[in-house]
């Protein structure tokens, strides 16, 4: 619902970053999309399709890396990764957990020529 | 071809513009909340409460975000010191307010004469939770009809409030709704947050919820 805005975001990052670089064509664009950063990559991809059409970036690719939601229990200091929804515990059964990972969301790189 | 390396944030431009926002509230000493919940859950109607139990205390502005209409505007005119309707409809984020409508929408108020301002978001517990806005505060209202798994379903809004107002109490004899239960889960998420349990329809509650939140604005440290 919300990646309109998002997506324009990123073209214009990779732009402004080709112009600076001196590129004449975006290839690839590498994207960081944490698993509970509310994204989803193919309203992206939808939405990079139609915003990027007549740009130097109209045929890159957008690859998204995953980052997993991490988790850590507050009670035993267990690390461990979102397992179907569950916010418990998987040592302890603790409900009490903190997120360390998976909101990110990021421009990593870019493949130009 | 070459590879370039970016690491740019790709909410760095709201969050950029959010922090104008706060700067731009502090130098005017105004205490900012942003109030997110589902639709229907009893955003206006806390607003109006608070509104009704602070105006002799505090001038207060309201930021109503809806979108479309503006029914919530009509509700708080004449109440509040002054009320801006947002409608998303049309713009890129149609599901939540973003930095630069709040940037708009200051433009517009009486800064000089506010001391408390309230931001009331379009109802919704998935988007908004991602877009920072300027605010000092984050309230998320749940309501019992609503159900009291909603800190399950929804982690994130939940997991970044400062405070959370389960609205609609009268209902508790008709619904199943395991106060004991929503508390633990949205604690386990986040330890901190501030509880009031309230109801905006009989008052019960209320006293509570606006003795903190005028704590809140007369503490602000930027006052």
């Amino acid at each position: 619902m919300h990646e309109l805005g998002v997506t324009q975001s990123i073209v214009n990052i990779v732009l402004d970053k080709a112009k600076e670089a001196q590129a004449s064509k975006i290839v690839q664009i590498n994207l960081v999309a944490g698993e509970l950063a509310g994204f989803v990559p193919e309203c992206i991809q939808f939405y990079f399709d139609i915003l990027s059409k007549d740009t130097i970036a109209q045929e890159a690719s957008l690859i998204f890396i995953p980052a997993p939601a991490q988790l850590r229990c507050r009670n035993c200091s267990t690390s461990f990764h979102l397992q179907n929804t569950l916010w418990s515990c998987p040592k302890c059964d603790s409900q009490s957990v903190e997120i360390i990972g998976g909101r990110e969301l990021y421009v990593e790189s870019m493949e130009v020529e | 071809m070459r590879k370039i390396e970016v690491v740019q944030n790709i909410l760095g431009a709201n969050d950029s513009i959010a922090a104008q926002n706060q700067r731009l509230l502090d130098e005017h000493r105004i205490f900012a909340l942003n109030i997110m919940s589902s639709p229907g859950a009893g955003k206006t109607s806390l607003i109006l409460q608070t509104i009704a139990k602070l105006r002799s205390k505090l001038s207060i502005a309201v930021i109503e975000g809806d979108v479309a209409s503006t029914i919530d505007a009509e509700k708080i005119k004449g109440h509040a010191a002054a009320v801006v309707q947002i409608n998303t409809q049309n713009m890129p984020e149609s599901c939540s307010l973003i930095a630069n409508m709040i940037d708009r929408a200051l433009k517009s108020l009486p800064l000089e004469d506010i001391n408390l301002l309230l931001i009331e978001n379009v109802g919704n517990l998935i988007c908004p939770s991602e877009f920072a806005l300027g605010e000092h505060k984050r309230v998320v209202i749940s309501s019992l009809p609503e159900g009291d798994d909603k800190p399950i379903k929804y982690p994130m809004i939940f997991a970044d409030a400062d405070a959370v107002v389960i609205n609609k109490m009268d209902f508790l004899p008709y619904v199943d709704f395991d106060i004991a239960a929503f508390r633990h889960a949205v604690e386990g998420l986040n330890p901190k947050v501030k509880f009031f349990e309230v109801s905006c329809k009989t008052g019960i509650g209320i006293e509570g919820w606006c003795s903190w939140l005028l704590t809140e604005t007369q503490l602000n440290p930027h006052k």
